[in-house]
């Protein structure tokens, strides 16, 4: 924040204990908030959409699975489907893939911080909370090396030390804040749309909300 | 650091689209309409794990070294497959199609990416416990050939079998999953009359074209590695091969709304990704 840079997207991994903390933290994003949140969360290959259905209730953002090849679009907050990484192209749309797990896990943080790194390159803002394993930390690394913003979650604060500890083993964090901290800080940076978008899609509030189903 | 940083992206990008060049123009194989992410992270980290410096390397290597080319090519297939992997599709797939497919004398099915084999067989399980297999002929194909002979000897890794046991059991199944292999140490071998109406064979998507008609088209995760345009090509290929009345069957998370097939489709079931072909 104290230069002039400004982001275009926002990255966030968490496992353990991640619901709760994205239920304190999600719903804080205004609908116009400019840029687009995309989320790891582990989570059972078998669950449901019961997830971002609440989110999407409880948020004024829209929030909707990630949907393969679709382009990524501002003030949306994409999760990625259980049992499928999500990868960010650099055209800034969005694959899904099922190859192995990383980090014993699928999805993996690593590889949406990793695509999204070289994606954004020093526009993009990255940032680990809650969880119980390394997943993210290489990737966090990544987004650093790039010139992205990076932010942890105070392992104090977390119900689950263990991710926030590895990242910052692995990278000096921007930022080290409570979740309740986090979007305060968040609305404060500077955004601008991604170039790649057409202007009509970064004012979209709640009113146009769109389907969330899937596709058929 | 950060321009660095873009340079040596943009070093690599080059150096990765030359590649893929490179092998279209010796090999045949074209993954230059794949998820560019997707390829990228899997070549790096096949440059890691050999211990090869950069991609142009590695280029030299394969141009001159076949060998080495199907090593890359095992790494870029996408090897993660499961008997009866969302045993929900499955399950639809006997509450919604079978009933339509009993009305044919004779069936033609297209397994499209078959891997391994495990979906195939998981299939032949089910057609013949509905009492459709005899009448059926399926086509089992990847552009992999190494993949398909493992395929063929319908052998496989005894640690998952309880994962399967137990997807087979939610999928509808109605009979004793053992009764269907021979265990031996650390392997399972499936029963020669699941295989005996299975042709195994090499099918690119991306290059090869229609090759019979057929009933139902099965391609599970196959085209998520495909970029969009890529897909389009793809479902249009499989559409030309269905009858009309026929089946498409995707993965969870695949979809024909994006592409210019979609309007001749209704779908059986949204959620399992399961389509008729209900316009010419």
């Amino acid at each position: 924040m104290s230069n002039q840079k400004t982001y275009e997207a926002i990255v966030m991994g968490t496992s353990a204990g991640g619901l709760s903390a994205l239920k304190k933290m999600l719903p804080g994003f205004p609908a116009d908030f400019p840029c687009p949140v995309l989320v790891v969360q582990h989570i059972s290959p078998q669950s449901d959409s019961y997830l971002i259905k609440m989110l999407d209730e409880l948020c004024p953002m829209k929030v909707k699975e990630a949907v393969d090849t679709e382009q990524i679009e501002s003030g949306t907050i994409y999760f990625a489907p259980p049992d499928y990484h999500l990868l960010v192209e650099t055209d800034r749309s969005m694959s899904l893939t099922v190859d192995e797990k990383v980090n014993y896990s699928r999805p993996s943080i690593d590889v949406l911080f990793e695509t999204a790194a070289e994606a954004y390159g020093e526009n993009l803002i990255g940032i680990i909370l809650t969880g119980a394993n390394a997943d993210g930390a290489v990737g966090l690394l990544k987004i650093k090396n790039y010139g992205g913003y990076t932010m942890v979650q105070d392992p104090n604060d977390a119900e689950n030390a263990v991710m926030p500890e590895k990242a910052m083993r692995m990278v000096l964090p921007d930022q080290v804040l409570t979740i309740d901290e986090m979007v305060p800080f968040l609305l404060k940076m500077n955004y601008h749309a991604s170039e790649k978008e057409s202007p009509d899609q970064v004012d979209q509030g709640k009113n146009s909300k769109k389907d969330n189903s899937d596709p058929g | 650091m950060v321009s660095d940083n873009e340079t040596q992206d943009r070093i690599v990008n080059l150096e990765l689209e030359l590649l893929l060049q490179a092998i279209q123009q010796q090999y045949d194989y074209d993954f230059r309409e794949y998820s560019r992410a997707h390829v990228k992270r899997r070549v790096l980290h096949y440059l890691n794990a050999n211990g090869i410096p950069h991609i142009s390397e590695l280029q030299h290597r394969l141009l001159t070294d076949e060998q080495c080319f199907r090593k890359l090519l095992k790494e870029l297939s996408i090897n993660v497959t499961e008997m009866f992997r969302n045993p929900s599709f499955y399950k639809t797939i006997r509450e919604k199609v079978v009933g339509l497919l009993k009305t044919y004398p004779f069936l033609k099915i297209w397994h499209a990416g078959c891997a391994t084999g495990e979906e195939v067989y998981s299939f032949a399980i089910l057609l013949k416990e509905e009492g459709l297999y005899d009448r059926t002929q399926i086509y089992a194909t990847d552009f992999n050939g190494d993949v398909i002979k493992k395929a063929k000897t319908g052998s496989f890794s005894i640690r998952n079998i309880r994962d399967y046991t137990s997807n087979y059991q939610q999928s509808g199944g109605k009979e004793s999953f053992s009764d269907y292999y021979h265990a031996t140490d650390n392997r399972v071998l499936f029963d020669k009359s699941l295989s005996k109406n299975i042709v195994f064979a090499e099918h690119n998507l991306v290059s090869d074209g229609v090759f019979s008609e057929v009933n139902m088209v099965i391609s599970r995760n196959v085209l998520i590695y495909f970029n969009r345009e890529l897909q389009n090509r793809v479902l249009n290929l499989m559409d030309r091969s269905l009858v009309t009345g026929g089946f498409l069957g995707l993965g969870s998370k695949e979809t024909i709304m994006f592409s210019d097939i979609a309007a001749k489709y209704k779908a059986v079931d949204s959620k399992e990704r399961i389509f008729k072909k209900i316009h010419v």
